[in-house]
């Protein structure tokens, strides 16, 4: 991810073909919208090939703590800021909601369950339940992946699944999460172990996975994740992705994110599996 | 050692040139040795001054916690350092007797066409990246670690795999050089006095080694202590104390990872910030006092017996 960022800034970097110093936008940020932010760039700077955009992953924390550190000009990130990080910011910064994403919660093909409430999976994130059996399925313990803290979606899932929601509950991860430094690394370990459940973004789930239907109440209907249930609010885990500027970016800048929020920029939304943001 | 300085002052003194020079280029080498010191001072007060605010903000009990959930504010580095040290155990335990037997056969036993074969794939062997010893865990061993039995394939034990195998070339080619070391005429007294080749290798080769050997020794566990990119890949990183006859085949996190996994997220200057920091001083103890160790077992055998 970070030699992808630095390919496209030795590639932008020096002059354009017309003669014209190159301007570089720093982007930095959550890796869940790391896909979708290298083709904003790359379509972007297609169109306008007197700025180079250097795209580069790391987390909504990572991203955040750039755009407080000055090191870039458009922090992506998965989940709203937080107050203590709008304290560290010189000015207050500027909050552009691009998309929606929904939160897949999967597990292996074989595994034969298939829906699950959110208080169930809360259950087993916080290592309540432990065999699958206790759910309806096999006889065998459960192995529970987790992105690294660091990441906007590990945070999103605590808050709204672990914690149900409830600002209150100081619930965290039970400590035998597998902690995975990438969403790859889930789904490779989805992948190879019929007992692993794991969460990714839905944009990137593929068809080796089985994505299970959750419910938000004991008594509620199971939704399957999917672009219709994400943008409709039916299915429980979707969430605003953002970008956050300084308040004090240059002209170039707020131009790209407005390209962002258009057509060109939401139809990349659309075609990477993402939710476009709502107008 | 003597012998070799005569003939070094022997082959300096007749040029004139040579004469002038040589306070400068000791000066020179004096510097280099010096700014090496210096450099590790430097490290060690650098990595001091920024742990020190973890240890004024947090009381010390809190590092006994048996959680370590950073956002949480909680940072009890139990589960840390035991993952360190477990993955190091697995490895040294595989890493140092394979090590120290390849050794002995590439030194005492193998014939030497094909030593002159082996030395040098070995060698090749400590050049491969971490990072792709880290792939090769992750695709490979992994599932096959997984199909011994273990709940899931990313475990201390192959962490340790992985760590036995970059450890093994330093293990080899040091402890080889030092049984190479060892006077030919050493074998040839003990041969003549009635001992098996076996006997030799045993009682005198090896001791006579043995200074060579357990630097060999703490070099491979200390490239296996601070391995970082490989071990994160493949031992799931949970912050969890195994506990039970299965402990090995648990999912741990090493200190090494978590500070290569949450550096780029923290604010400076925050809580975690420090404490990152607090491990990496903590990492720095711990190689230091293999090192020491080390010397003080070598130390002892020059002492104790007399020139090397």
């Amino acid at each position: 991810m970070l030699a992808l960022g630095l390919l496209n800034m030795s590639c932008g970097g020096g002059r354009s073909d017309t003669g014209e110093a190159v301007r570089m936008i720093q982007n930095t940020g959550s890796d869940t919208m790391l896909q979708l932010a290298q083709a904003w760039a790359e379509t972007y700077g297609a169109l306008h090939p007197e700025l180079s955009i250097a795209v580069t992953g790391g987390g909504s924390g990572a991203g955040i703590a750039a755009l407080i550190n000055g090191t870039t000009e458009v922090a992506n990130a998965s989940r709203r800021i937080k107050d203590e990080e709008v304290a560290k910011l010189p000015s207050p910064p500027q909050e552009h909601q691009v998309a929606v994403d929904a939160l897949a919660v999967i597990v292996h093909p074989d595994n034969p369950v298939s829906q699950l409430t959110l208080r169930q999976l809360s259950d087993v994130y916080q290592g309540k339940v432990t065999n699958w059996r206790q759910l309806g399925g096999l006889d065998a313990p459960i192995i529970l992946l987790s992105r690294e803290t660091n990441s906007g979606t590990h945070v999103y899932f605590l808050e709204e699944v672990l914690r149900l929601g409830d600002k209150e509950s100081t619930d965290i991860f039970a400590s035998q999460t597998l902690l995975m430094p990438s969403s790859v690394g889930i789904t490779s370990e989805i992948r190879r172990n019929p007992n692993a459940i794991g969460y990714d973004g839905l944009g990137y789930v593929t068809a080796e996975e089985k994505v299970l239907a959750l419910a938000d109440s004991d008594d509620g209907r199971y939704v399957r994740p999917s672009v219709a249930t994400a943008r409709d609010g039916s299915y429980p885990l979707a969430r605003g992705l953002f970008l956050y500027t300084s308040g004090q970016e240059r002209a170039e800048v707020k131009d790209y994110i407005a390209w962002i929020m258009g057509d060109d920029g939401q139809a990349i939304v659309a075609r990477l599996g993402f939710v476009a943001s709502e107008k | 050692m003597d012998a070799s300085r005569d003939t070094l002052s022997r082959t300096t003194r007749p040029t004139r040139s040579g004469n002038r020079m040589e306070p400068w280029i000791e000066r020179a080498v004096r510097l280099a040795g010096l700014s090496a010191i210096f450099i590790v001072a430097l490290i060690f007060i650098f990595l001091i001054r920024l742990s020190l605010p973890a240890l004024t903000r947090i009381p010390l009990s809190a590092f006994g916690d048996l959680r370590w959930y950073p956002i949480e504010e909680r940072f009890g580095l139990v589960s840390l350092v035991v993952g360190s040290l477990l993955v190091t155990a697995v490895a040294v335990g595989i890493a140092v007797p394979l090590g120290l037997v390849t050794a002995i056969y590439l030194g005492e036993i193998a014939p030497p066409w094909l030593g002159d074969i082996l030395k040098p794939l070995i060698e090749i062997l400590a050049g491969i990246p971490s990072i792709v010893l880290g792939f090769v865990g992750w695709v490979a061993l992994a599932p096959l670690v997984q199909r011994l039995g273990a709940p899931t394939g990313l475990t201390a034990f192959t962490g340790g795999l992985i760590l036995a195998y970059m450890a093994l070339p330093t293990i080899i080619s040091i402890a080889e050089d030092a049984i190479d070391a060892v006077p030919k005429s050493y074998r040839d007294g003990s041969l003549a006095l009635g001992a098996t080749r076996w006997q030799t290798i045993y009682r005198v080769v090896l001791p006579a080694a043995r200074s060579g050997i357990v630097t060999a020794v703490m070099l491979g566990i200390g490239r296996a202590v601070g391995e970082t990119m490989a071990v994160m890949m493949v031992t799931g990183n949970a912050a969890h104390v195994p506990r039970g006859t299965s402990m090995l085949f648990q999912p741990v996190r090493t200190m090494t990872a978590t500070i290569a996994a949450e550096m780029g997220e923290v604010a400076r200057g925050g809580t975690h910030y420090h404490v990152l920091f607090l491990i990496g001083a903590l990492l720095f103890l711990i190689t230091f006092a293999i090192n020491s160790v080390a010397a003080r077992l070598v130390g002892r055998r020059r002492t104790g017996e007399g020139g090397g």
